[in-house]
């Protein structure tokens, strides 16, 4: 297991690097500098601007630079933000994206799970249709649609929530989180329903219902382990998805978390918040793949042995 | 709150259903009670004299010398005081930081006093040095001030600021003492006193500057909450990115008992859609803009909250010269009178915007342009025959480049329409990336395309200027001397303001005439107020005077 792990590591260096490098020379060739205006701005300017970003080398020279700053954690400044470096942008909306992500993901696990086993107890009835179609409609739904309807809901007609924010009224987390979370929620649903549909045809689980042991138990014990696999190896792509794509959520209800750097920096040719917050999220997205694998490896004997078997 | 921990929902492999159904109703029922009967901001902030001001876009700095944008005005407008303030109804000058003044008889040497009483948020005097000093530091390059211009006025000051002068001395401004300052300007400049209140010729405290760095060193963390120190009416508390801005009443400032509000939080929304929505909610007593589609609802309704008001700025067209089918004059005058302005603002942009034909907003500084630009059919087809495209025949396609934007996309079609419907002639549209149109421009690839001005300060020749020959803003390939020569030479030299106004009045008819650009509309703000907020008065600069703003909830 950690032999996989590390292995897993090391193939992650010339991942990020790769990332890296694209990035860096995909985002300086881009047209249009971070310090253009509607406004002229005077060649005096530009060029004392260029002078401190180091923007006035040659691209390579900037980009050795950029990846030995990068190596010592160092993200430099923002462009946009005058004064604020990137790590410090970034250690300022991940708390908030995290909570979100958090939160979103237990929407989804818990009406997910629910919904999912809920349908491949009773396949093809009502109980089966019901929440699926429901599913269907949740994967269709964009966030950009459900969220101000939900708003304009609870928000504003029943006005029970709080239309926006983030931990400045009670309650402004919860419409949020419903929003992140119903796509996935929808996803985690069908993937429950097929992982449970199939281990509840397994010969093991005849055994358990032979042995006649109630219903509730041989789901509880017996089938969940195995249902669920599949769930838990879409965690860690989900988790990284719920961070790096929250950016709709957090427009909608004016969240101060990472996504909304992510998009107004692109905007702003914000070169170094850019890289910063790319390499950052590509890290998290490997290292919770990593995660989901593990615990996927973990929950399965089959795939264990196979692991330790090629030892 | 929904905190639940995740061992309890993550780490048993055997929940049932019916615990997750269980745990999912706590997280509702504990997610629900702590709302409803909640008290909406603005009515708690109409009890503590908080206002919740909606504010566009985050901040990119708080320094005077560095920021650019309107979210980043109002802010330090509340922190930041300059010599003179402007009527909010008027924006006629008034007393700030300096009690009175004296202007010489050939209208160039300033005199100013400075109030005895005036004091820095920390607490030290506030004195007539300070502002050589902070107007040395505006004039640094290094400092990437792209409101430098505003000093420009400044004797010597363009000089210093490219190299041209090294001494700072010779700038023409002198602290005669601690309470007097002197400022002798290169010509008499009728709108200097205005320039004043430009947030770029603000003081700023040079012991806090100098304390995280050097004077002309952009990016320090001097205008951080707990760092800055200002003089205006309100001082900066919190400083959350892309949260909230908050600052309250500054004890040492000189006029602090007219100061009613107790404290503003500034809330950066980039999303008209959610502000408006945050402003029906009621957690803002002000939004900073209002979607187009939403105009109407709120104007049928006659909704007292909505308010429109006329603002310094024009809405228009470049069209580029250099490009073959727009070198000739008369095409450039019959595309600009088939512009059926009237229409346009009725039916497309529907914020009360006026159709523009001139360039400079009609009332600047006592100032109407005279235009005889009119919406004429029959008379662009006419002009354009004489160009030597009949009924439109051989014109090439031409294309319209605007930033994207539903907007400009709108009024994109709405000219596409009527000059096909007109002249007969092919426009297709072609829509960038903001920073990708900024480039197209200033390189000049495009042949007509979107633009607007916003003015810095109230005078024609904010406006006019931006067309002179090779400047920066021009864009269009366009070059006149004689136009160059009355606004530089000939208009400063004036004594008299009617006499000043006369030779923009000429400069105007040139550009009219030759119409390098398409005058379509002058702009309006448009915003939401809570019927709450008192002495809130629209004016063409959209600057808000929060010393003067009250609350006060409506039985």
């Amino acid at each position: 297991m950690y032999r996989f792990a590390l292995g897993r590591l090391l193939q992650a260096i010339p991942v990020l690097l790769m990332v890296i490098t694209v990035t860096f020379f995909l985002v300086h060739s881009a047209p249009g500098g971070p310090f253009s205006a509607d406004k002229a701005v005077p060649p005096e300017v530009i060029k004392a601007l260029e002078e401190q970003y180091n923007l006035n080398q040659p691209v390579w020279k900037q980009y050795v630079s950029y990846l030995g700053d990068v190596l010592q954690g160092d993200f430099g400044p923002s462009f946009k933000y005058s004064g604020r470096t990137v790590n410090e942008l970034i250690a300022a909306g991940l708390p908030i994206t995290a909570e979100l992500a958090f939160y979103a993901m237990l929407v989804a696990l818990s009406v997910g799970i629910t919904a999912g086993v809920a349908a491949a107890m009773r396949p093809n009835t009502l109980q089966d249709y019901v929440p699926m179609t429901g599913a269907m409609i949740g994967i269709c739904m964009p966030s950009f649609l459900l969220g101000p309807l939900l708003v304009l809901v609870f928000g504003i007609h029943l006005d029970w929530l709080p239309v926006s924010g983030w931990g400045d009224l009670p309650g402004d987390k919860i419409l949020p989180s419903i929003t992140l979370g119903t796509g996935y929620a929808a996803y985690i649903a069908r993937l429950s329903r097929g992982g449970m549909l199939e281990v509840l045809s397994q010969d093991y689980i005849r055994t358990a219902r032979a042995k006649g042991l109630s219903e509730r138990l041989i789901v509880v014990k017996h089938a969940l382990r195995g249902g669920l696999i599949p769930v838990v190896a879409f965690l860690g792509p989900a988790f990284a998805g719920l961070l790096a794509g929250s950016f709709v959520v957090e427009t909608i209800f004016q969240i101060p978390g990472l996504g909304r750097f992510y998009v107004q920096a692109a905007f702003n040719r914000d070169y170094t918040l850019i890289l910063g917050m790319t390499i950052f999220l590509s890290t998290l997205i490997i290292l919770f793949n990593l995660l989901s694998d593990m615990l996927a490896i973990w929950l399965n004997p089959k795939l264990r042995h196979e692991i330790e078997g090629a030892k | 709150m929904t905190h639940v921990s995740s061992n309890s929902l993550m780490g048993k492999r055997g929940s049932s259903p019916e615990l997750w159904m269980k745990l999912l109703s706590v997280i509702i029922l504990v997610g629900l009670t702590g709302c409803g009967g909640g008290e909406s901001n603005v009515s708690a902030g109409n009890k503590t004299g908080t206002l919740y001001w909606g504010n566009g876009t985050e901040p990119q700095s708080l320094d005077p010398q560095i920021a650019t944008g309107v979210p980043e005005h109002h802010i330090i407008s509340a922190v930041m005081e300059g010599l003179v303030l402007k009527d909010r109804k008027t924006l006629e000058p008034r007393p700030g930081v300096a009690k009175s003044w004296d202007i010489s008889d050939d209208g160039r040497v300033y005199t100013f006093y400075l109030r005895d009483n005036a004091r820095w948020s920390n607490g030290d005097p506030h004195t007539a040095h300070d502002y050589a000093w902070s107007w040395w530091r505006a004039l640094q390059p290094a400092l990437g001030n792209l409101y430098a211009y505003m000093l420009f006025p400044i004797e010597n000051a363009q000089k210093y600021y490219e190299g041209d002068i090294s001494d700072f001395d010779q700038v023409g401004v002198k602290a005669l003492d601690d309470r007097t300052l002197q400022v002798t300007l290169k010509y008499p400049t009728p709108y200097f006193l205005q320039l004043l209140d430009h947030y770029s010729l603000f003081p700023v405290h040079q012991a806090t500057i100098e304390k995280f760095g050097d004077a002309d060193q952009r990016g320090t963390r001097w205008t951080y909450e707990g760092n800055l120190v200002g003089n205006g009416p309100f001082q900066l508390v919190d400083w959350k990115i892309n949260r909230r801005i908050v600052v309250q009443r500054n004890p040492h400032y000189w006029d602090k008992e007219n100061v009613s509000l107790n404290e503003i939080i500034f809330i950066p929304i980039e999303n008209i859609v959610t502000e408006e929505r945050m402003f029906r909610a009621g957690q803002l007593h002000v939004t900073s803009s209002l979607p187009a589609d939403k105009i109407s609802v709120y104007r049928e309704a006659k909704d007292p909250e909505l308010r429109i008001a006329p603002y310094l700025g024009t809405y228009y067209y470049r069209l580029n010269v250099r490009k073959p089918q727009l070198k000739d004059p008369r095409v450039r005058r019959a595309l600009a009178m088939t512009v059926d302005r009237q229409k346009l603002v009725d039916n497309i942009t529907k914020g009360g915007q006026l159709p523009a034909y001139a360039m400079t907003p009609p009332g600047t500084m006592g100032y109407f342009p005279k235009s005889d630009l009119k919406f004429d059919p029959q008379g662009a087809k006419k002009l354009l025959a004489d160009a030597g495209y009949p009924n439109g025949d051989g014109f090439p396609p031409t294309e319209i480049l605007y930033n994207t934007n539903e907007g400009h996309r709108k009024v994109a079609v709405a000219l596409q329409d009527m000059w096909k419907k007109h002249l007969n002639i092919d426009i297709r549209l072609l829509n960038q990336e903001w920073k990708v149109y900024l480039d197209s421009e200033s390189a000049g690839q495009y042949e007509i395309s979107r633009a607007g001005w916003i003015g810095d300060y109230v005078d024609p020749n904010n406006f006019l200027d931006l067309f002179l020959c090779g400047g920066g803003n021009n864009r269009t390939g366009w070059c006149n001397e004689e136009y160059d020569r009355l606004i530089l030479d000939v208009a400063p030299s004036m004594s008299s303001h009617s006499e000043r106004l006369e030779v923009f009045q000429q400069a105007e008819k040139i550009l009219l005439d030759d119409m390098p650009i398409i005058p379509i509309y002058t702009y309006t703000t448009v915003q939401l107020v809570d019927s709450s907020v008192k002495n809130f008065d629209a004016n063409i600069m959209n600057a808000a005077s929060y010393k003067d703003l009250y609350l006060q909830a409506e039985e």
